[in-house]
């Protein structure tokens, strides 16, 4: 267990937090998951501004909350102003670290893709779309595995979650029924301790 | 199955959104159905209920938000709106994604040391996360019927989606390589082939 952090942060400090995810967002191909162990080590290895267990539950919950997985983010950034004493740190702390991991990589996401549109119709552009499909394919297969084996584990052991996983993954290949259904029945089996 | 209508020749031609009002909200709705992740909610949504996207479609804007800094799934529904509606499409579409979930997450963030250990509570997040692994391995699938309109025979296709799966999901190569490399071959082969 670590003990709960209490903060004062500087001006100067929070423009070192917005500039380092400023950096972030450049070096974050394949989602801000991905820089999270760089993350790691600024928050909570060299300033101490989170603990391990408020790190780690950052992730967990964007998890398990609707919506991006982004949102760990804005849960750190939160927990930082949280340490530094008051709601409204809290608050601009989402602020900080939101902007800071958002703008560099949507505004040259954005430009590469009008880039992109407007020179459909060369080789090299249309080669890279439609060459990647199949990793595209591939990756999202990988993904539902990953999942699966995260919450699930072992096969034979946790057979009804991965049993869960396989209905619900058929009948949205084939029906267009609405998600929230699916969801809903998971939750609701989940929650009597069947899966 | 409800099997999509053929591929138009333009964007045009296919159902657009309305405003961007439109927008926001349908990426609110959208953004509110993923747990763990929205971009298989994108898939479906987009591209199997409202057909803003083809499947084609869908598989290149992929392309581009994965190599790309950023969330792919944030890069996804900036070039959605930014196709529609520019920049503020790109903006709505964003705020929509982002807006309500962020005020979930705090909310959540603040209930959690109540609820965290509840039995019923940690039952739920399991049933919900297996069907999102089902929910992102069917976007797979769906989008499998693409590759027979690849520029490559499908047998490569196969191999090459097959290969990505073991090396990603099996081995747990680090995505760049297997983007970078895998991807990059992939590549070199269209590029050939639509030379012929």
């Amino acid at each position: 267990m670590t003990a709960p952090l209490h903060l004062t942060l500087a001006w100067a400090d929070w423009l070192n937090l917005f500039v380092h995810f400023l950096t972030l967002s450049l070096m974050s191909v394949g989602g801000a998951i991905s820089t999270s162990s760089e993350m790691h080590r600024f928050l909570v290895e060299q300033h101490h501004w989170l603990t391990q267990e408020q790190f780690n539950q950052s992730i967990a919950l964007a998890q398990a909350a609707p919506g991006p997985n982004v949102l760990f983010v804005a849960l750190m950034g939160w927990q930082v102003g949280m340490n530094a004493g008051s709601t409204g740190a809290a608050l601009f702390g989402v602020l900080v670290t939101m902007v800071g991991i958002m703008t560099p990589s949507t505004v040259i996401t954005y430009a590469a893709a009008r880039w992109g549109h407007r020179n459909r119709d060369l080789r090299a552009v249309r080669a890279f779309k439609q060459g990647m499909a199949p990793i595209v394919i591939a990756l999202l297969l990988s993904t539902a595995w990953i999942m699966a084996s995260s919450v699930g584990g072992d096969v034979l052991a946790h057979w009804p979650l991965w049993l869960t996983a396989v209905i619900s993954g058929l009948v949205i290949w084939r029906t267009r029924i609405h998600l929230l259904w699916l969801l809903a029945a998971g939750a609701v089996l989940g929650a009597l301790g069947m899966i | 199955m409800n099997a999509p209508p053929p591929a138009p020749a333009d964007h045009l031609a296919h159902p657009r959104p309305r405003s961007l009002t439109d927008l926001f909200v349908s990426f609110t709705l959208l953004a509110l159905q993923g747990f763990g992740g929205v971009l298989a909610v994108v898939q479906r949504e987009m591209v199997d209920r409202k057909r803003w996207l083809t499947q084609e479609e869908f598989i290149e804007d992929w392309a581009v938000a994965q190599i790309m800094p950023g969330p792919n799934v944030v890069n996804l529904s900036l070039m959605i709106g930014g196709r529609y509606f520019g920049v503020p499409g790109a903006l709505a579409a964003l705020a929509g994604l982002l807006g309500v979930p962020l005020v979930l997450v705090l909310i959540l963030a603040v209930l959690h040391a109540r609820f965290a250990d509840n039995a019923v509570v940690a039952g739920a997040l399991r049933g919900m996360a297996a069907v999102c692994a089902g929910l992102i391995g069917a976007a797979g699938l769906r989008l499998a019927g693409a590759l027979k309109k690849s520029p490559l025979p499908l047998p490569w296709c196969v191999a090459l989606s097959v290969a990505g799966f073991i090396l990603v999901a099996l081995l747990k190569c680090p995505l760049a390589w297997v983007l970078f490399g895998l991807g990059g071959l992939s590549c070199v082969l269209t590029y050939r082939r639509l030379k012929a």
